[in-house]
Formats: C-alpha cells, sequence, structure tokens
C-alpha cells in the first residue's frame, strides 16, 4: 500500500520529470530556431491611393473570378465605398454590392432598395474608399479562432484552413472591418488574403491587375527598393482604425476623417 | 443565399459583408449556461452554506442543473456552419481564444455535478438495486433495472450510518468546489461577448458579472417555476393516490411546504437580482458619461431602435414588475409564478438586447442592421437558427429531466 507522504513525493518527482523533457521544446522552438535563421522573408503590405480611385468596380470583380466568391452573393472579399459630403455637413456613404458593377447609380443606396438623391450642387467633396483585408500584425480574428483554424504566416498574410474551420462566427465578429463573411459554398469564414496564391509566386494581387489606375498595389516592406516601401516610409500615409491597436497593414494616401 | 441575409435587414451604410451572424441560437445559449449555473449555486446554498429552508429545493435544483447541462452545448451545435467539426473545440482547442476554454470548463462542471449527484443518490441506487435483487423471478424490464441500478452503485454498497456521513461531507466539498466552476462556466460566456473589442456595445470587463448575476437570477427563477409546477402535479397524483395509499402527505402538507420554500428562495433571487441590475444600470450610465465614439451610435440603438425592448420588456416587465411582486407582502403561489415567468422574460431578454442589440449597428457606426426572427423555417438553415431551433433547445432540458428523475427521484426523502 503506498503512503500518502510517498504518493506526494513521486508525484512531485514525476512532475518535475515531465518538465525537463517540456522545458527543452521552449529551448528548441522550431519556429523561433526558423525566425533566427531567416530573417529576409517578405511582409506583405497593401498601398491604397484613394486620390486615383474612380470607383469603376474592376478591382471588385476580379476578386469575385479569381477567388472563387459566387459572383452574385453579396459578399465580397474587397469592396469600394463612395462618400459624398454634402454642404450640411453630413457624410453619405454606400458600396452597392460592394461597388461590383461600379456606381451606376448617382444617388446613394441607404438600404430597403431605396436610393437617396442629392443634389450635384449641395456636394462638397466625393471620393471612394477601396478596402480589403488590413492583414493585421496583431489580428484579433486569429487570436478568437477556438480551433486555430486561422492563422499568420510569416509573411503577415493571414491565412484561412477551410478544412479546419467549425463556422462559429467569432472571427467574422472579432473583425473590425467587417471583412470577413461566411462562404456560401464552402460554409466556413472567408476573406482577402492578398491573393496569396498569386503574390508568393511573384505575381500580383488580382485586383491590383484589374486596377487600370494604379490606386492598388501590393509590396514587400522588408525589401527598402520596393516602391510600395518607400512611399509608406517617405510619404503621409494612414491606416483605417488604428484605436483597435490591430495594426493593419493595409496603408491608404489620401485618406479624409469621414472614412469609416 | 449568404449565411444571414434572410434574417438581416439593412439600413443607411453597412459594410458589404456586414450580417447578423449570430441570432437567436447564440441568445439561447448564455440563457441556457445561466440557467444550468444559476440552479447548482441555488442548490449550493444548502449544501454549503446550510441554508436548512433551502433543502426542499436543492436537490431538485441540483438534478435540473444536470439536465439543462448537455443543453448549454445544443445551441452552440445548431449555430456552427460546420456543426461535425465541434469536437475540434475540445480536441484542439486554441487557447488564445475563449471559446477554447469551452471544453475544459465545461466537462470540469459536468463531472463536479455528476459526482455530487452520485454521492447524493447513492443510498438510494444502492437501495433499489437491493430490492430489484431480492425479487425472484425478475422480468426482462426490473432485470435492466436493476444492472443499471448496479452499475450507478460503482460497486460501493456500504450505506452504513459512517458510509453515508463520508458521503454528505463529499457532497458539501464537491458543492463548494461546484461555486466557483459554476461561476466560471458563465463568467466565461460573459467573457466570450465582452472580450470582442470590435463590438461597441459588447466590449466591457463588467459583462462576465453582469452575466453572472443575471444567471443566478434565472437558474433560481426556473428552479422556483419548475418547482412549482412539480409541486402542483404531485398535489393532484397525490389526491388520486391517497384513497388508496393513506399515509402519503396530505394535499395541505404538501401546499405548505411548497409556500415556505418559494417564499424563501424568491428572497435570494430578489438579492441577486438588485445586484444584475445595478451593475447593468452602471454599465449603462458610464457608457453615456464617457460617451467615446461609438457613444453617437449606441445611444441610437439602446435609446431609439431597441428602446421597447430594453426598457419596456427587459428592464418593464421583466425586472420591475416582479421585483414589486415580490415585495408585496403576503407572497402566493400563483403570484410566484406570475413573477417568475417574468423574471425569466426580463433574463432572456437581456440576452437578446446584448446579442442582437450588439449586432444591431454597422461597426461603420453609419448604418443599422434588423433582425427578423424566422418563425416557420423554409430550409434548415432558418430551422436552426429561428423559432423553431430555439423552442427545441428551451425544449430538451424538461424532456432530461424527466428521464433523469426516473433514475434519480428528486421528491423522494433520502438521507
Amino acid at each position: 500500500m503506498i503512503s500518502r507522504r510517498s504518493f506526494c513525493k513521486k508525484s512531485l518527482l514525476f512532475a518535475g520529470g515531465l518538465a525537463i523533457p517540456l522545458s527543452c521544446l521552449e529551448l528548441f522552438d522550431p519556429k523561433r530556431l526558423l525566425a533566427e535563421k531567416d530573417q529576409k522573408g517578405p511582409r506583405w503590405v497593401f498601398l491604397v491611393d484613394t486620390r486615383k480611385c474612380v470607383g469603376c468596380g474592376f478591382c471588385v470583380k476580379g476578386c469575385k473570378v479569381e477567388n472563387e466568391v459566387p459572383y452574385d452573393a453579396n459578399v465580397t472579399r474587397t469592396w469600394v465605398e463612395r462618400y459624398v459630403v454634402t454642404t450640411d455637413g453630413k457624410t453619405h456613404i454606400d458600396s452597392p454590392k460592394g461597388a461590383r458593377d461600379g456606381f451606376p447609380n448617382k444617388g446613394i443606396d441607404i438600404g430597403h432598395g431605396k436610393l437617396e438623391e442629392i443634389k450635384d450642387d449641395d456636394i462638397d467633396k466625393a471620393f471612394f474608399v477601396p478596402k480589403l483585408c488590413n492583414q493585421c500584425d496583431n489580428p484579433p480574428c486569429v487570436q478568437v479562432c477556438p480551433v486555430g483554424a486561422t492563422y499568420q504566416t510569416a509573411d503577415g498574410v493571414v491565412l484561412i484552413d477551410r478544412s479546419w474551420c467549425i463556422g462559429c462566427g467569432y472571427c467574422i465578429m472579432g473583425c473590425p472591418y467587417g471583412v470577413r463573411f461566411f462562404h456560401p459554398v464552402f460554409h466556413v469564414a472567408e476573406k482577402c488574403n492578398f491573393c496569396y496564391h498569386r503574390i508568393t509566386k511573384g505575381m500580383q494581387t488580382a485586383c491590383v491587375d484589374s486596377c487600370a489606375f494604379g490606386a492598388r498595389r501590393v509590396g514587400n516592406l522588408r525589401d527598402p527598393e520596393d516602391p510600395v516601401t518607400k512611399v509608406i516610409m517617405t510619404e503621409r500615409v494612414n491606416v483605417l482604425k488604428e484605436e483597435y491597436g490591430t495594426k493593419p497593414q493595409v496603408f491608404y494616401l489620401g485618406l479624409s476623417k469621414e472614412v469609416k | 443565399m449568404v449565411h444571414g441575409e434572410a434574417w438581416t435587414i439593412k439600413e443607411f451604410f453597412t459594410y458589404p459583408n456586414e450580417y447578423i451572424y449570430w441570432t437567436i441560437q447564440i441568445v439561447m445559449y448564455p440563457f441556457m449556461t445561466g440557467l444550468v449555473a444559476g440552479a447548482f449555486v441555488l442548490s449550493s446554498l444548502y449544501h454549503v452554506f446550510g441554508v436548512k429552508q433551502l433543502k426542499g429545493i436543492a436537490r431538485f435544483s441540483l438534478v435540473f442543473s444536470f439536465a439543462l447541462l448537455p443543453v448549454a452545448m445544443l445551441p452552440l451545435l445548431m449555430h456552427l456552419q460546420q456543426p461535425l467539426r465541434g469536437i475540434e473545440v475540445m480536441m484542439t482547442p486554441h487557447f488564445t481564444s475563449a471559446i477554447a476554454a469551452f471544453g475544459i470548463v465545461f466537462s470540469t462542471y459536468g463531472m463536479i455535478v455528476a459526482s455530487e449527484l452520485w454521492f447524493v443518490f447513492r443510498k438510494h441506487f444502492v437501495e433499489t438495486a437491493l430490492a430489484l435483487k431480492s425479487i425472484e423471478g425478475r422480468s426482462a424490464l426490473q432485470q435492466g433495472q436493476y444492472l443499471l441500478f448496479s452499475v450507478l452503485t460503482l460497486g460501493a454498497w456500504d450505506i452504513s450510518h459512517e458510509a453515508l456521513e463520508a458521503d454528505e461531507r463529499a457532497v458539501k466539498k464537491l458543492a463548494a468546489a461546484g461555486i466557483p466552476v459554476a461561476c466560471f462556466l458563465h463568467g466565461y460566456a460573459g467573457f466570450i461577448f465582452g472580450s470582442v473589442k470590435a463590438n461597441a456595445l459588447w466590449m466591457t470587463p463588467l459583462m462576465p458579472v453582469i452575466f453572472i448575476c443575471s444567471a443566478v437570477v434565472s437558474g433560481i427563477a426556473l428552479c422556483i417555476l419548475t418547482y412549482i409546477l412539480t409541486m402542483e402535479i404531485r398535489k393532484q397524483l397525490s389526491r388520486r393516490r391517497r384513497l388508496a395509499h393513506p399515509e402519503l402527505p396530505s394535499m395541505e402538507e404538501l401546499k405548505s411546504a411548497e409556500a415556505h420554500v418559494v417564499a424563501m428562495t424568491s428572497r435570494y433571487l430578489l438579492m441577486f437580482m438588485v445586484a444584475a441590475i445595478t451593475l447593468e444600470l452602471l454599465d449603462l450610465i458610464f457608457r453615456g458619461y464617457t460617451a467615446v465614439k461609438s457613444w453617437d451610435i449606441l445611444r441610437s440603438v439602446i435609446y431609439e431602435r431597441d428602446f421597447v425592448n430594453i426598457f419596456v420588456v427587459q428592464y418593464g416587465l421583466g425586472n420591475l414588475v416582479p421585483f414589486v411582486l415580490f415585495l408585496i407582502p403576503g407572497l402566493t403561489i400563483r403570484r410566484a409564478v406570475v413573477g417568475t415567468v417574468l423574471v425569466l422574460l426580463g433574463v432572456f431578454m437581456m440576452r437578446w438586447n446584448v446579442v442582437i442589440g450588439g449586432q444591431a449597428f454597422s461597426s461603420s457606426f453609419s448604418g443599422f442592421m434588423h433582425y427578423v426572427l424566422p418563425l416557420w423555417p423554409d430550409n434548415m438553415e432558418t430551422l436552426k437558427e429561428g423559432l423553431v431551433g430555439a423552442l427545441i433547445v428551451a425544449g430538451v432540458p424538461f424532456c432530461i429531466f424527466y428521464v433523469l428523475n426516473k433514475v434519480m427521484p428528486v421528491f423522494k426523502e433520502t438521507h
């Protein structure tokens, strides 16, 4: 019969013995070793020049086709917002169908299929703002995923494992930018991944390729010679919703205070 | 059709991908876990703190808490887009997520309640098994029952006075350990919401505490209500049975026991209700006073769009009216029934106003979303995340309780 004293002793010994091999995992963390060896990998970032965007919506079309998001579904990985600021100080915003077909109506879409007409004379300023996933450095969506189905790669892009996502929607709730949605076919979380399958092969993203005005550019922040990096480092750029502490990596030129 | 499009109406500017993704099942989830935690805390008041007056309802609420437990998981499963992968939350938890703790907290709590129940009902298991054993030529049903109860004893057949006293000590310890775990189980449901920094209405450190307080309120209310209903049914049954067995308790005895327990339990209900309302109002006042960026849209949701849901149904009907009903001296059973039903409505509406209200505005702060509850299902999605799905979740615990009561009779006097 084992006595209480010897049971306690043996348990402590057992726990201590377990701690040694477990601490090796910390000492020889393969991820960290790899990171220490190779710091030269890219950090993908995005640059949007809102002054060049005309709201044609080709980027949205290109994205939907490239990434197999059903064309007529009312969800999209990237979209364009239209801002109209009137003389009374009000800001009118819309993005009909994510601007997949551009902005066919002059009136502002206010939901229920209704349009709000605004007279040309009442407009102080108007502009377009393309939106996409910010591939945050501190991504809240990755933090809240209960099964680790969404994760951040070493080059900064946040990806989703479609074979592992349980579809709880916590990441959708956790994203302050509203970029996530449920894929209508796969029934798992879905979002923009900077066309990861393209950029890792040296190509541009589908939206960058579709933009005829050069409003969208993708680049590598770790390469000082990259033209995108040069703009980010030398010009006055801004990011969206900095107050959430997500450290977004989509940089904007010509951002206005009205932008949500 | 995109998930969420069927029940979301958008107004003004919302981001294209925004829909009401968390629907009635996510309202049911904290409501059900709240009932679990509340029922357990009520039973612990007797087992740990020795509140003798609660003896009648303590065992009842413990079994009921166990019946509610599997149902706390059901709404989550019905809400998942990939329900078959739901088990991965337990198998491959990602611990930076609040939901990942679910498996651990849930199973710890389940084990505590199960072992406490075993200690409480061990004597009954042994006695029943022995009684069945002594029957010569058992029928197939009796043989099945005999096997079931023998297995339930787990080989511990000793029901001497010392052994039963040891059981009682174990129950006390388990009940004491269960209180923090029950609070954690539910407080953590509050944490799931309170930690979403992207949602202006949810994000507050008070959320877990508010959830716990309202959980205890709803748990006690449901226990009182179910207790009254079962006692009424027993009264009707005993009226018939007493003709054959005059030794059974009379109608008057049952009635006075019932009134006494209800009056006593409602005192505790009131105490927790005061705590819950205080915290909720503190949260509301603090938001208005600090008036950060999100306050403009929150104000229009709280004071305009959801005014009826929040101030009329939740605070008025669900809190103020039952508060007055319970405080008027000379509490009658009928008044207690009305009061507890209203309290349950109030807590349900609180969950609703948090979950649905939190999604009533766009994270652009420039538009609104309105949730239309699918009443009649026209496909699997509206079945699971509509009224029918919610009613299934609400009905299942009573079915489980019915079965559990066959094995662990809550009204039979044990030791």
